[in-house]
């Protein structure tokens, strides 16, 4: 039993345990405060096949991380130079360290803690592989796994990151008014990343896809339930990843492969999540500003329409068309463009087409072979062979056969 | 790159257009900066409205919108970013505003903040 329930509380406690002891030491005590995060499973694993799983293992876990955080300040020679000052400021009379693993704690230390790691002075890179080692339990494995990498490579990005933390002497704390509006941009961009990472990844574990998306959306919320973060930009990407983790069910079929929007089965997709969207993406319409994730969240809304109407790809298209000013991004162009063609007929979204001047972009001429699809067969079949050049995932590949196959059965 | 302004001249400002026509216009104009932005070459931009506009003038006298005695308004402008004063041109051919008779966009170089300029 306790070998699912060990893996079960590492994933859940892990980083409460670490977002409360980084918060009590500082920083620059990172490692320590992992290290007795693990440890303190490590005594679990050692101890409650024995003596059986105690009553509350929660309780348990933090009675025994309580103390080995006591022991390891009284015992580590650094106390008395550098853990001491940071603690003074909130040492009782007593002199007696309290780790307190308050729910309220727990919340607020990860809040800061999501703040240090998104961090501009680490790359964004770096800033996902901590977020989901320190903020949401991801062994080393599966975070090399997420990135399809090597372990070595994560251990030597999360080495560095910290030293970094440690060198730039980042603050657990909230950015002061000043730094939030910036700061908060950088948690958001790692959050969308995150979410991306495993909407997109190209690992075949769908079961540590979810668990990425799943992460980011909690880590989101975690803005949300606080009242000083729960500002519009935050609701909208809520909004948008709950759109986009409505249609996890659908998006591969048995063997793993991605299932195309218009060959989805709409009644897999996820209702309540749809409906979880709807409710952040009217939080989000609070204020007068719009942010690239009002736009996304938005576009990602009509696409849980299904019926295609006029009305939809119209509204599609203007939005496409403001994200674009906002900021630029060749598949927000291609996207554009395909919604064009919906909106305004496919002639003008070939003249749009050719104008985008991404010829090393295999989405670029997969496109174009779609937009030729119906007007120009043998232009559609060399792009189509274009974009398998150019594709680079085995999924991607397998869906630009399909297409030219569906393609080359039309003409006969 | 250099960064042209494209400014949209208007005959005449206080001509009514019908609202359905509004409609045709706005999308128009909102499907060409898309398509500027799409090649990633917009910069910035925005319409004049001319409700409540002010004109003032010489010894600061103050007068009602850019109507009346001045024959010709500005509708609005955009920033965009191109690699030569003909792609400039380009674009501004696709400008909505140009259907209109007597209409016209001026394309004009910024100047570089360089010190030169």
């Amino acid at each position: 039993m306790q070998q699912e329930l060990i893996p079960h509380l590492f994933r859940t406690e892990f980083r409460k345990i670490v977002a409360v002891l980084c918060k009590t030491f500082g920083i620059e005590h990172i490692e320590a405060a992992e290290d007795i995060a693990s440890e303190t499973f490590l005594t679990a694993i050692e101890s409650w096949p024995y003596k059986g799983i105690p009553e509350s293992p929660v309780a348990w876990l933090y009675a025994v991380a309580k103390n080995k955080a006591k022991n390891h300040i009284t015992r580590t020679q650094l106390f008395k130079s550098k853990i001491s000052a940071e603690l003074k400021k909130n040492l009782p009379e007593s002199g007696e360290v309290e780790i307190d693993l308050s729910e309220q704690n727990i919340s607020d230390s990860q809040l800061r803690m999501l703040f240090a790691v998104c961090h501009p002075s680490i790359s964004v890179e770096s800033q996902i592989a901590l977020a989901l080692r320190i903020l949401c339990g991801f062994g080393i494995d599966e975070i090399a796994n997420a990135f399809l990498t090597n372990k070595e490579t994560i251990n030597k990005r999360l080495f560095r990151a910290k030293e970094k933390l440690r060198d730039e002497r980042v603050e657990i704390e909230f950015p002061g008014e000043s730094q939030a509006k910036e700061r908060l941009e950088t948690v958001l961009t790692t959050l969308y990343l995150l979410f991306s990472e495993g909407y997109y990844s190209e690992t075949q574990d769908a079961i540590l896809r979810e668990d990425l998306c799943v992460e980011a959306m909690r880590l989101t919320n975690l803005l949300i339930e606080n009242p000083s973060t729960s500002l519009p930009q935050v609701n909208a990407l809520l909004s948008l990843m709950c759109f986009h983790a409505s249609r996890f069910p659908a998006r591969k079929n048995e063997n793993g492969e991605l299932i195309l929007y218009d060959e989805q089965d709409e009644t897999l997709w996820n209702q309540e999540l749809i409906a979880k969207g709807i409710y952040f993406l009217h939080q989000a319409a609070q204020g007068t500003s719009v942010s690239k994730y009002h736009l996304e969240a938005s576009i990602a809304y009509w696409h849980t329409i299904k019926e295609d109407t006029h009305e939809k790809w119209e509204n599609i298209l203007q939005l496409y068309n403001q994200l674009l000013q906002i900021e630029y991004s060749p598949i927000a162009a291609l996207n554009r463009t395909y919604a064009l063609s919906r909106a305004n007929g496919v002639e003008e979204a070939i003249v749009e087409a050719e104008k985008l001047k991404l010829s090393n972009n295999p989405y670029y001429f997969s496109l174009l072979g779609e937009l030729y699809s119906a007007v120009n067969k043998e232009k559609a079949e060399s792009n189509f062979h274009m974009a398998l050049k150019l594709a680079r995932t085995p999924a991607d590949k397998k869906v630009l056969q399909r297409k030219l196959k569906k393609l080359l059965n039309q003409q006969l | 790159m250099d960064e042209y302004i494209l400014i949209f001249r208007h005959q005449d400002g206080q001509k009514v257009a019908s609202p359905e026509q509004l409609q045709i216009w706005m999308k128009q104009t909102m499907d060409w900066i898309g398509s500027i932005a799409a090649q990633n070459k917009f910069k910035s931009g925005t319409g004049l409205p001319f409700d409540d506009s002010k004109v003032v003038w010489h010894n600061n006298v103050v007068t009602n919108g850019p109507f009346g005695d001045i024959k010709e308004t500005i509708g609005g402008f955009i920033v965009v970013k191109a690699d030569s004063t003909d792609e400039a041109v380009e674009f501004a051919k696709g400008c909505p505003v140009l259907q209109g008779e007597g209409n016209s966009v001026e394309v004009r170089k910024l100047a570089k903040n360089d010190g030169v300029h």
